[in-house]
């Protein structure tokens, strides 16, 4: 039987392991912020350069379904905080619960995600050869639109999914811990990467799904 | 364990957030003409900074922490700032 309240080595103390457990999260998603920038520069970019033409493509996304799904992921920020704190409680059952919870909302963002993407490739609108799109003077542009929003989009359910995998083993953990394991760090450091998830799609709406014309 | 220094306030933070949310999508339908994306991308920040500060726990974190948050940030604004000057900038 693991001692809750030991570190593990090098580390002296609980407190000293947490803040580095912290710190080096902190600085991987530091090199997550640099990979989701280079392709927010290129969208910047672009939106600059096809003004017109991105507001004509953002208008084909769906906004009720977009501002849905914020609305779904910024909610599973909330159950994934409090998953957080019942962690650092020792609250094992709460913890369990809550990530299950937290899932499950996960889920129908990636579900409703899926249903986007059905309709969009049905409407033609997948980069490529099958691409089609009225008016044709502005379907160059907005097929780099689109390019963009399935990188990206696509890109982001990515790291939903690793984020979903990570949650379940942190579930499976929280139900056999019995408090005899802390899982108040590993929480924690999960907690981090699905709010980062959150923030690039906070990030995302905006720019796929508010940029139309008027 | 930790202190717990009340659930209450992720549950008010999450409302901000959902209200923010409903507030830029109603900006949406308004004409801001040229600034409607600047206006969208403001309340987006607004948001990032609240999921930031209060649920990856930034209001009490270290300061190495904390540093490396900001790091992120000013590379990120260097990349963007240095290429979009060049991009508006050009005649």
């Amino acid at each position: 039987m693991t001692d809750a309240s030991a570190a593990s080595p090098p580390f002296t103390d609980r407190e000293q392991q947490r803040e580095a457990a912290r710190i080096g999260m902190w600085v991987f998603l530091t090199t997550e912020v640099m990979f989701f920038g280079a392709l927010f520069l290129v969208y910047f970019y672009d939106q600059h350069i096809f003004h017109d033409a991105f507001a004509s493509a953002g208008g084909r996304t769906d906004l009720g379904l977009g501002a849905g799904n914020t609305a779904v992921l910024l909610l599973s920020s909330l159950t994934m905080a409090l998953a957080v704190r019942a962690a650092k409680q020792g609250r094992d059952r709460a913890l369990f619960g809550r990530l299950l919870l937290t899932m499950i909302l996960g889920s129908a963002f990636l579900a409703l995600k899926g249903l986007e993407y059905a309709r969009h490739i049905h409407e033609g609108l997948l980069p490529g050869a099958s691409f089609v799109y009225e008016p044709a003077a502005l379907a160059r542009p907005a097929e780099l639109f689109f390019y963009l929003y399935f990188v990206m989009t696509g890109l982001h359910a990515v790291h939903m999914l690793v984020g979903l995998a990570w949650l379940a083993v942190l579930a499976v953990r929280a139900r056999g811990a019995d408090g005899r394991v802390d899982l108040g760090t590993p929480a924690e450091v999960a907690g981090l990467y699905w709010h980062f998830i959150d923030v690039v799609w906070i990030f995302l709406f905006p720019m796929f799904y508010l940029v139309r014309g008027h | 364990m930790e202190e717990d220094r009340g659930e209450v306030i992720l549950f008010r933070v999450a409302g901000a957030l959902l209200a923010l949310l409903a507030l830029t999508v109603g900006l949406s339908f308004a004409d801001l003409g040229r600034f409607s994306f600047a206006v969208a991308l403001t309340v987006a920040a607004a948001k990032a900074l609240l999921v930031a500060y209060y649920f990856m726990e930034l209001d009490e974190s270290v300061d190495a922490v904390r540093f490396m948050a900001a790091a992120g940030l000013v590379w990120l604004g260097l990349l963007l700032a240095g290429t979009l000057t060049d991009l508006i900038t050009r005649r």
